[in-house]
């Protein structure tokens, strides 16, 4: 099922959860505006977590679950304990997570394993993002 | 300028019943009362413009009439189809959507099943000591909120319903109330509870556990440490449930998508029943939007059971995590898909996703979003809330009814159903002869 590797090291280890924000709730009519760009495809980490990958604010991170990988911009998040990392609900989070439901009909959206890096490649749009879904 | 009061919110499962709209020139010029969200939908986004069918790749505008064929002919050709969505359109919508799945064999399922599905399954075990939100603000001095974080998804909860609006047993508004707050991050709202309590990711179930321990007299059997909580904290949460005369938890999605699912709720629900063997306690699930209870309501009255129900049998059957959108999806089972009032490429998982792009996918939707660029057919209806009136049912369960703020030429959700079922029906009835 897994279509991408798994196997090479990457960087730090978290727990990603994803949920909802205030701009992302504003923007839910409105997605395939710049506005829902910069409110989504983000991702918010406590300050350790931050320093551990030698990110600042702003720089791009790789996220990576052995369900995919997505890249997403840093941010500072505020209350978040070191080893939890956010992404808001939406499509970036999404291309990490799996659809099995476990018997439940509901995937985990929530505490999936993950690992983050620091990287120089971009943040896909919107556009690039859904074909990624087409070409696989 | 018109100034339209007690206007219906469209937008989460608080559906604020006294928002200040004032329309001119049949638009929404200023909108007062609604939460920043809120706000954000009724005073409206960029539209789709036309009905549009793809062609080699691209989508071309096309009358309704068109449309309206080319996704009856694909519903009526398919064998395994999904009808998915329904938690922003009405009621009546639904009912009429019911009825399609019943003609073609449809597995139908709202956005519960990725949102408080695992809730829903919960609530059919052990049942839901719930209440009204107009009890929750007139007598509860004691919310709690887990795994949920009303200041991000749902603006005017804690003012209208909870923690900071005035009630009439507790006139001193949060003077009087307590706020708890139980999450893995300190979130916004977190920031505002008088005792927030932070939990490791996936180990709410323990601490359920636990303070069920507690509260029914056994707290010798609870260790010092449940999931990063300390047990001091544990034994101070249960006096503060013992002492309150009525106490509700609100939970969220911080305890319905994380390890352990309808277990967790099954456990949330048992403490709330354990608080009981000292006061009045309530749980309520933090419905997400307007109308997703209202579907759930829909569809059992129609076949039975909630959501996730798969028609194919000729009778309803319902088994969530076989008969779940993402279940037929991620299984490659689904070979058609119309979605409605919802935008599943943006809330579904990649492998879910992966199999959309290689099926027919019928859109039915006010705005353009990513399930768009999936769409195989496209068809703009009326703003429901804003355009079009209908049912919907509050997240503690009282229905209300939307109202229409100014006139379109898009028809509604409703009536573009009814075409597809009656174009369908039509199919149908000539392979029958």
């Amino acid at each position: 099922m897994a279509v991408y590797g798994y196997e090479e090291e990457m960087g730090v280890k978290v727990k990603l959860i994803s949920g909802r924000t205030v701009a992302q709730g504003q923007n839910l009519d409105n997605k395939l505006s710049d506005e829902y760009f910069n409110a989504v495809a983000l991702c918010e980490l406590s300050t350790e977590d931050m320093e551990k990958i030698g990110a600042s604010p702003g720089d791009n991170v790789k996220v990576r679950t052995k369900y995919g990988e997505v890249v997403v911009k840093a941010k500072q998040g505020a209350g978040y304990p070191e080893g939890i990392v956010f992404i808001p609900m939406g499509p970036w989070a999404n291309a990490v997570t799996s659809g099995d439901t476990r018997g439940a009909g509901m995937p985990q959206f929530k505490g999936i394993d993950a690992e983050i890096e620091k990287t120089d490649e971009p943040v896909l749009n919107i556009k690039e993002l859904m074909m990624r879904y087409k070409e696989v | 300028m018109v100034e339209i009061t007690d206007v219906v919110c469209p937008l989460c499962g608080c559906v604020c019943d006294d928002i200040v709209v004032e329309v001119e020139d049949n638009e929404v010029k200023k909108v007062r009362g609604a939460c920043a969200v809120g706000k954000s939908k009724l005073m409206g986004h960029g539209r789709i413009k036309s009905p549009a069918i793809r062609a080699n790749g691209v989508l071309k505008d096309c009358s309704y009439d068109e449309a309206i064929k080319k996704a009856a002919e694909i519903l009526a050709a398919a064998r395994r189809p999904l009808l998915y969505g329904w938690s922003s359109t009405v009621c009546e919508a639904t009912k009429v959507g019911v009825e399609l799945a019943v003609e073609i064999g449809a597995v139908i399922d709202n956005t519960a099943s990725v949102c408080h599905g695992p809730s829903v399954l919960a609530i059919q075990d052990v049942g839901l000591p719930s209440c009204t939100l107009g009890e929750v603000k007139n007598r509860a001095s004691l919310v709690i909120y887990w795994g949920a974080n009303p200041t991000s998804a749902h603006g005017n909860h804690m003012k209208r319903y909870s923690y900071i609006s005035k009630g009439y047993f507790l006139p001193g508004g949060k003077k009087d109330k307590k706020l708890v707050v139980v999450d893995v991050r300190e979130t916004k709202t977190a920031k505002m509870a008088d005792r927030f309590i932070q939990v490791e990711p996936g180990k709410d179930y323990l601490f359920f556990s636990a303070l069920r321990a507690i509260l029914y007299g056994h707290e010798d059997v609870v260790p010092d440490d449940v999931g990063g909580v300390a047990k001091k904290e544990l034994l101070e949460l249960a006096d503060m449930m013992k002492e309150t005369p009525f106490g509700i938890i609100f939970f969220g999605m911080g305890v319905t998508q994380s390890r352990g699912r309808h277990n967790n709720i099954i456990n949330a629900i048992q403490v709330t029943r354990a608080a009981h063997t000292h006061t009045k306690f309530n749980i309520m699930p933090m419905r997400g939007h307007y109308n997703v209870t209202g579907f759930n309501q829909v569809c059992t009255w129609e076949t039975g059971f909630p959501f996730a129900v798969d028609l194919s049998r000729g009778f309803a059957w319902y088994n969530p995590g076989e008969t779940a959108a993402n279940d037929i999806l991620w299984r490659k089972e689904c070979d058609a898909a119309l979605f409605i009032a919802s935008d599943p490429v943006s809330h579904f998982p990649a492998d879910s996703i992966r199999h959309l792009a290689r099926i027919p996918v019928i859109q039915i939707d006010p705005f353009a979003n990513p399930t768009t660029e999936f769409a195989d057919v496209v068809i703009p209806t009326a703003v429901s809330g804003v355009e079009a009136e209908g049912s919907v049912y509050r997240m503690d369960g009282i229905p209300l009814r939307l109202r229409k703020l100014v006139d379109t030429d898009y028809p509604s959700d409703e009536e573009v159903l009814m075409r597809i079922l009656e174009e369908v029906r039509a199919i149908r009835a000539k392979e029958g002869e």
